[in-house]
């Protein structure tokens, strides 16, 4: 680190005053770096100083987990927004933590190859996206961020800079710690930049959508095609706006999706077929910017559908069928003993499938007042990994389960 | 009494008088696993028969602070369940219940000592199958997998043991029992499991695995494809990559490896051949159909010279009898080889393997390369007669020089074998410093006391500079009787 860099990430230019809140506290100031080099600065000033961390991207999912204990910086990563890699006969690509999601879909297209993530949140950037763990319809294909991350770079919170993972789809040299840093809210690393394994863009696809006459009947219709040798990229079910529809994505090559298509057909009395995705596809079951809900992810056994969607009721639900993963949203002006009552509703019944009901995003008011994250097997391990890289609660201290 | 005889005395109080095992003959038979040039004789052999046993030997190895290593079926090729001379030798193998196969769930639920075949074998009636398929899936277990990570030919289009574990039951280094992930996906909190698979062993055992269950596809179809050259074959596998096809399989063998495994196996592979592919596609029968044509004619394009398609279960069976026994073929040909296991990016393939050969000329040394061409992971099988003096030097400078190739093309020391005790010396040059560092905190959090499979993945300076695994002949397992070459 040179000392112009150290200079310009102390900057005024570097510098702002907070504009918004994570999740109902302000920060002290937001920091702007714009390399990696600059973050570490940053964050062995941190350490020096005693500060803490909430690192960001576009922003748009910073009302999500608990709100932090402390919140000294908030740690702009917008700027870290470029596409570094992309070998197309290699199927992978390298962006940095600020490149909206979008942005890299659409870089990579141009080879006709495909980020299989889908974009639930629009506007999400990749580290975003990798922080949160965020995935759509396409994980039942291709998995989630887990699945697709084949290298980090991340800054620690003593400001060492170190990689993990690396370039190559296959490689099992050391531990994967790309995967603990999936899905960890930022409170374990600041993920700059990453890697993932591209898929190609089929060349045709097709959805098969059925209305089911109830829950079971849903979840006899998921079981069919579960069963089915027809291979589909997803399996949703979407509960959210009245009765029950089954949704049912097809990729690859036309002949093989125009046959695939009439088996699903088959195995889904009364369903159409169309070109277009079906209204939600791909979306949570709420408004993302706006503060009037819940969103709760539940997870289950794949058996354990009907009884899911029995246990969100007039709620109802979307989400991925195939893999047992959906959302549900609840309006917030409900009273509280009912919104916890609702909880309590989805967690018996995920927990009976294996399962469990985490509150993604809630008014910050409300978060306060809820255990967003219920149950967590093996809390105990993961205090000590929050320990060993972060021992002094630097980053995002408490946006995440337990506490940590 | 010193710490291991209260321990062993613990172990006879836990378990029937078999499964306590401290006879320094019988000891010696788990002195290595596949990779036999390793030789440990371990302190104390214990075989558990349920996982509370298993925990109470853990807990007992932390409070009397005995390093142990667990062992599956002892497939490994890097030395990664090479015994502890001070240690225990945890073995699995009667941890062998398949609890749980949930067609509705998709999902079995195993012990760890169950071999991967087996998996498949108890979901096959029920139309599924367990996808990661190591070329060892007759005889190696699922715990084994999930410490390393295990791939497979098809790993190409199916993922790594990692995409295909939901779960498992694991006791820690302090022999707590806790519970990472579960039925359903996406877990709260940390993804433990994530680290704890491929972390060899280091962090803990996993005594029950959630496996994912995948339908059987609808449509197979084997390809044997010759090539006089391997730049011919790399040029139809970039065609077919570039066509946005995802075969199940492409596995790419060289003339040397062919004249292996023809020896061993008698596979028929075609006459003269340079290279052959091994493709395999699957899927709704339409699809592999569109496939097949488009993959056939990508082959006669680049200049293949006979294409066979299996007509039979047993034309597959035979295909991949040759693919599947490469390893053990190259024993028939040579007295000494190196199994080597490297990882370039797959563009990069014609110009490593031009580098090999080059290697191989300038050494005298000759290698046979056997490999996943469609991920770019090389098996390069180093040849060498250790009755001829330096021979295995020459043969380790070439295997190792193989190693620097993968790494200057941007590639991995190891794409599924492992690090184990034989590349730990390796590891810093693929890691920085901070790199190895980081990876460490992880270590320190599951096991702060180094107890698990200690001396594995990172280096330390007994290991730096040993020589890399050789062995002699066939598979040890073999040797044994305890496996067939397949």
């Amino acid at each position: 680190m040179s000392d112009s860099l150290a200079g310009r990430a102390a900057s005024e230019a570097s510098v702002s005053r907070p504009t918004r809140s994570i999740s109902g506290v302000t920060p002290g100031r937001v920091e702007h770096p714009t390399s990696t080099a600059e973050v570490a600065e940053i964050m062995r000033a941190a350490a020096a100083a005693g500060e803490s961390v909430v690192p960001t991207g576009a922003g748009t999912k910073l009302d999500w987990g608990s709100p932090p204990a402390s919140a000294d910086i908030l740690l702009d990563l917008s700027a870290l927004d470029q596409v570094s890699e992309h070998a197309s006969g290699d199927l992978i690509a390298t962006a940095g933590a600020g490149t909206p999601l979008a942005q890299l879909k659409e870089h990579v297209a141009a080879a006709d190859q495909r980020l299989a993530l889908d974009e639930v949140v629009p506007g999400t950037t990749v580290g975003g996206a990798l922080a949160t763990n965020t995935s759509g319809p396409l994980r039942m294909l291709a998995g989630t961020m887990r699945d697709l991350l084949i290298g980090v770079t991340m800054v620690r919170a003593d400001g060492v800079v170190a990689k993990a993972g690396g370039k190559v789809v296959k490689n099992v040299a050391g531990y994967d710690v790309g995967k603990l840093l999936v899905g960890s809210y930022g409170t374990l690393a600041v993920v700059t930049e990453a890697t993932f394994r591209l898929h190609p863009v089929p060349q045709s696809r097709r959805w098969v959508s059925v209305a089911a006459r109830d829950s079971a009947h849903a979840a006899g219709l998921t079981q069919a095609v579960l069963h089915s040798q027809t291979v589909p990229s997803a399996l949703e079910v979407d509960a959210s706006a009245g009765g029950v529809r089954v949704d049912v994505l097809v990729e690859g090559r036309p002949e093989g999706v125009v046959g695939r298509a009439a088996v699903l057909s088959a195995l889904l009395p009364g369903a159409e077929t169309s070109a277009e995705p079906p209204a939600g596809w791909g979306r949570y079951p709420w408004n993302d910017t706006a503060d009037s809900h819940l969103g709760i992810k539940v997870t289950f056994r794949l058996s354990g559908l009907a009884d899911v969607l029995e246990a969100a009721g007039e709620l109802g639900l979307r989400g991925s069928a195939g893999v047992g993963v959906a959302y549900v949203a609840v309006p917030a002006e409900r009273e509280i003993t009912e919104i916890r009552a609702i909880l309590a509703r989805l967690r018996e019944t995920t927990g009976r499938h294996g399962g469990s009901a985490v509150v993604l995003d809630a008014p910050p008011a409300l978060e306060q007042q809820l255990d967003l994250w219920g149950p967590v097997p093996a809390l105990g391990l993961m205090r000590r990994v929050k320990h060993e890289f972060d021992p002094d609660h630097r980053l995002s201290p408490g946006r995440f389960v337990g506490g940590i | 009494m010193t710490p291991l005889q209260r321990l062993t005395a613990t172990a006879r109080a836990l378990l029937p008088e078999d499964g306590v095992i401290t006879d320094l003959a019988r000891l010696r038979t788990y002195e290595c696993d596949g990779l036999a040039h390793y030789r440990v004789t371990p302190a104390l052999v214990v075989i558990p028969e349920t996982a509370e046993q298993l925990a109470e030997i853990v807990r007992c190895c932390a409070e009397e602070q005995i390093p142990y290593v667990a062992r599956g079926s002892g497939t490994g090729l890097s030395g990664g369940s090479l015994p502890h001379a001070e240690g225990v030798l945890v073995v699995t193998s009667r941890l062998r219940a398949i609890k749980e196969v949930r067609r509705e769930d998709q999902r079995a639920v195993v012990e760890p000592g169950v071999i991967n075949l087996d998996v498949t074998r108890a979901a096959t009636p029920e139309g599924y199958y367990y996808a990661p398929d190591p070329s060892s899936q007759q005889i190696c277990s699922i715990g084994g997998n999930v410490a390393e990570n295990s791939g497979g030919a098809h790993c190409l289009k199916y993922g790594f043991t990692t995409n295909h574990v939901l779960g498992a039951e694991f006791v820690t280094a302090a022999g707590d029992r806790v519970r990472l992930g579960g039925d359903a996906p996406d877990s709260p909190g940390y993804d433990l499991l994530g680290a704890v698979v491929g972390s060899e062993g280091t962090l803990g055992i996993v005594t029950e695995v959630t496996v994912r269950l995948v339908r059987l596809p609808e449509k197979v179809v084997t390809l044997l494809v010759g090539f006089d050259s391997t730049d011919r074959a790399g040029a139809a596998v970039s065609a077919i990559i570039a066509a946005g096809i995802v075969p199940a399989a492409i596995e790419m063998m060289d003339a040397l490896a062919i004249e292996a495994a023809e020896a061993a196996v008698s596979c028929n592979y075609p006459d003269g051949a340079g290279a052959v592919l091994v493709i395999e596609l699957d899927g709704p029968a339409a699809e592999v159909d569109a496939e097949y044509a488009d993959v056939v004619r990508f082959c006669e394009e680049t200049g293949a010279f006979e294409i066979r398609t299996a007509k039979t279960p047993e034309e597959r069976f035979l295909i991949w009898k040759g693919r599947k026994s490469a390893f053990a073929a190259v024993g028939r040909i040579s007295p000494d080889y190196i199994v080597q296991d490297g990882v370039i990016p797959r563009t990069a393939l014609p110009e490593v393997l031009r580098a090999i050969t080059e290697l191989s000329e300038r050494s005298g040394v000759r290698v046979a390369n056997v490999f996943h061409a469609g991920d770019g992971n090389l098996h390069p099988l180093v040849l060498f007669d250790d009755a001829v003096p330096g021979a295995g030097d020459a043969a380790e400078e070439v295997s190792r020089g193989i190693l620097d190739l993968c790494l200057q093309h941007g590639g991995s020391i190891t794409g599924e074998h492992g690090v184990g005790a034989d590349k730990a010396g390796h590891m810093p040059k693929m890691h920085a410093a901070d790199d190895l560092d980081t990876m460490q905190l992880v270590r320190c959090a599951f096991d702060p006391d180094r107890i698990s499979n200690p001396g594995k993945i990172f280096p330390t300076p007994r290991l730096c500079g040993e020589r890399p695994g050789r062995r002699q002949g066939a598979h040890p397992l073999q040797q044994a009787g305890i496996a067939e070459v397949f």
